[in-house]
């Protein structure tokens, strides 16, 4: 059916845009949040990582990966969407995958913009529990076909009005589901397959530079506004929901984290008040147009406080998720789409009454079904999918290579250079290592 | 000569500083290095993971003063660098053949 240009609300589309935006500046953020907590000799590796996710997923997503997700059913019945919007075609056409009482007043391409930004984040945040130790281009064949192959049909199956999950009633407002319940299935697989860092659990492994992960993470909490709120896909009365629930259980979460922290360790960290956030966040990303503040505000501390006990499990289990994407990512993401099983709420104008609000165990059931089967697909077909690579090609970076760093070996640069001798900021005798090359700062010629 | 060594907490170096000044010491080189001694190191929590640092900052000093002066010098840096709690570190002293001022050329004690 052709889309109806004239119908174009101003006010959703600019939105919309601008939301878009916001959630592109999450995935730099996520960066930051995750490089402060790598060694010094990783950083640039982790930053890179993230960075180029950026660069796969959005050709990716042009080329092929948007018609996989929000296409008419076509891979094997409802498992993905169909080839017609390949290259980006027929965007004069009415969306499969967005449907409803807005979806004329959003240009389709518009809409392709906003879908693409959590597309971009989700497998990048997967490289929390891969950290320290993967191949940059294995990393890279990873990502792009983890996004065809479990993105495309995960965001179908859920986001879309045509997928089996959406079609039954599951909720999913913004991604718990999609993209953090499925990131940190996809997490644990991949940590697995690796194997754990080098001296895991006895060699010091400090973050580095906490501060970069308090100013990413207040990237992402600024960011995630456009993420829940724009997942309105309008300037109306439901993204004010989304924006005040987001801003209450992130809140909400960073006390819970920090106050299990005070009676557990005895101290509260910086870490622990921005990994709460980022927990809070997590949680309230499916649930943000379903429940309400006060709602929000219960959601958030138990998903803070959960995930302050959950990152703790892998010393338990013994795998090496280097930086909690399980017990953030995974364990929030669950948890915030189960709790929509208590807490939902038709009051904020969509969606169903939870067991809190006298509609029983129906909503419930639907929630677990959708977390089961999300988690459940990726987990499996991303351990397959690493298995396959790391034969093909080896997914770790060799031991040597591991002890010296990321930086140098993958990337060939150092993160910091503060001067001094071994900078070459005293000495005038310090010669380019090409003498045919433009000769760098501060060496003579 | 001697050369007097001290391992001291960071927070102490200017305390030691204007001691030596007032005592007459010309000069000396300062580096910011990390150890420990009985005191051992301290503990981190990440994520309720906890991290033995063993290697806390420390400053190290280094001055070269004649033979008669060493004592004092030792003394002036224990009685500035102390606070009577663990990790107050240690001054230790060595004994110098030689010693040049590279602008002059003068040897010896004289090159103090």
């Amino acid at each position: 059916m052709p889309f109806d240009f004239s119908s174009i609300d101003t006010g959703n589309t600019a939105w919309v845009l601008a939301s878009a935006a916001l959630v592109l500046l999450m995935t730099p953020g996520l960066a930051f949040f995750y490089g402060g907590m790598v060694r010094s000799k990783n950083v640039l590796g982790m930053l890179m990582q993230n960075y180029v996710a950026i660069g796969i997923v959005s050709v990716l997503w042009v080329a092929i990966a948007y018609s996989l997700a929000f296409g008419k059913n076509g891979v094997f019945g409802g498992f993905a969407g169909d080839l017609h919007q390949f290259g980006l075609g027929h965007m004069g056409e009415q969306v499969a995958g967005y449907q409803g009482p807005l979806a004329q007043t959003i240009p389709p391409l518009v809409f392709v913009a906003f879908q693409l930004m959590f597309a971009v984040i989700t497998p990048a945040l997967i490289t929390g529990a891969s950290a320290d130790r993967l191949k940059f281009g294995a990393y890279c064949l990873f990502i792009g076909i983890w996004l065809l192959v479990v993105y495309a049909p995960i965001a179908h199956w859920v986001f879309s009005p045509e997928g089996w999950l959406f079609k039954k009633g599951a909720e999913d407002f913004a991604g718990g589901t999609v993209v953090h319940a499925n990131a940190g299935a996809a997490g644990l697989a991949l940590a697995i397959v690796l194997g754990k860092r080098l001296g895991w659990k006895k060699d010091p492994m400090r973050p580095h530079n906490l501060p970069f992960t308090l100013l990413g993470a207040g990237l992402l909490w600024f960011g995630w506004f456009g993420f829940n709120a724009g997942s309105a896909l309008g300037a109306n009365n439901l993204a004010g929901y989304a924006f005040v629930n987001t801003n209450t259980a992130t809140a909400a979460a960073m006390l819970g984290w920090i106050v299990v922290e005070k009676f557990r360790d005895g101290h509260a960290t910086t870490l622990g008040a921005a990994s709460g956030a980022v927990a809070g966040l997590v949680a309230i990303t499916p649930a943000a147009g379903f429940v309400s503040p006060a709602g929000s505000i219960l959601l958030g501390f138990i998903a803070g406080a959960l995930c302050s006990l959950a990152v703790l499990l892998k010393y338990k289990l013994g795998y090496d998720d280097a930086l909690d994407v399980v017990g953030v990512h995974l364990v929030g993401g669950v948890a915030g789409a189960l709790l929509i099983g208590f807490l939902g709420t038709k009051a904020t104008g969509i969606g169903l009454d939870g067991v809190f609000y006298g509609g029983g165990w129906h909503l419930m059931r639907l929630q677990a079904t959708a977390v089961g089967a999300a988690v459940g697909y990726s987990f499996v077909a991303t351990f397959i999918l690493a298995k396959v690579i790391d034969l093909v090609m080896g997914l770790r970076i060799t031991r040597d290579e591991e002890l010296e760093g990321m930086d140098t070996v993958l990337h060939a640069e150092t993160a910091y250079d503060f001067g001094g001798v071994a900078a070459g900021g005293f000495s005038p005798g310090q010669r380019a290592a090409h003498p045919t090359a433009t000769v760098t700062e501060g060496a003579s010629a | 000569m001697r050369l007097v060594t001290a391992v001291i907490k960071p927070f102490k170096l200017d305390d030691v500083k204007e001691a030596l000044e007032t005592f007459g010491v010309q000069g000396l080189t300062v580096a910011e290095v990390s150890g420990y001694g009985r005191q051992r190191g301290h503990t981190e929590v990440y994520r309720g993971a906890e991290y033995t640092v063993d290697f806390v900052p420390k400053v190290r000093l280094d001055v070269v003063v004649a033979d008669d002066d060493a004592k004092d010098v030792v003394d002036v840096i224990v009685k500035a660098a102390s606070t009577g709690q663990i990790g107050d570190g240690k001054v230790w002293t060595t004994p110098v053949d030689d010693l040049v001022r590279v602008r002059t050329g003068e040897r010896g004690p004289d090159a103090l």
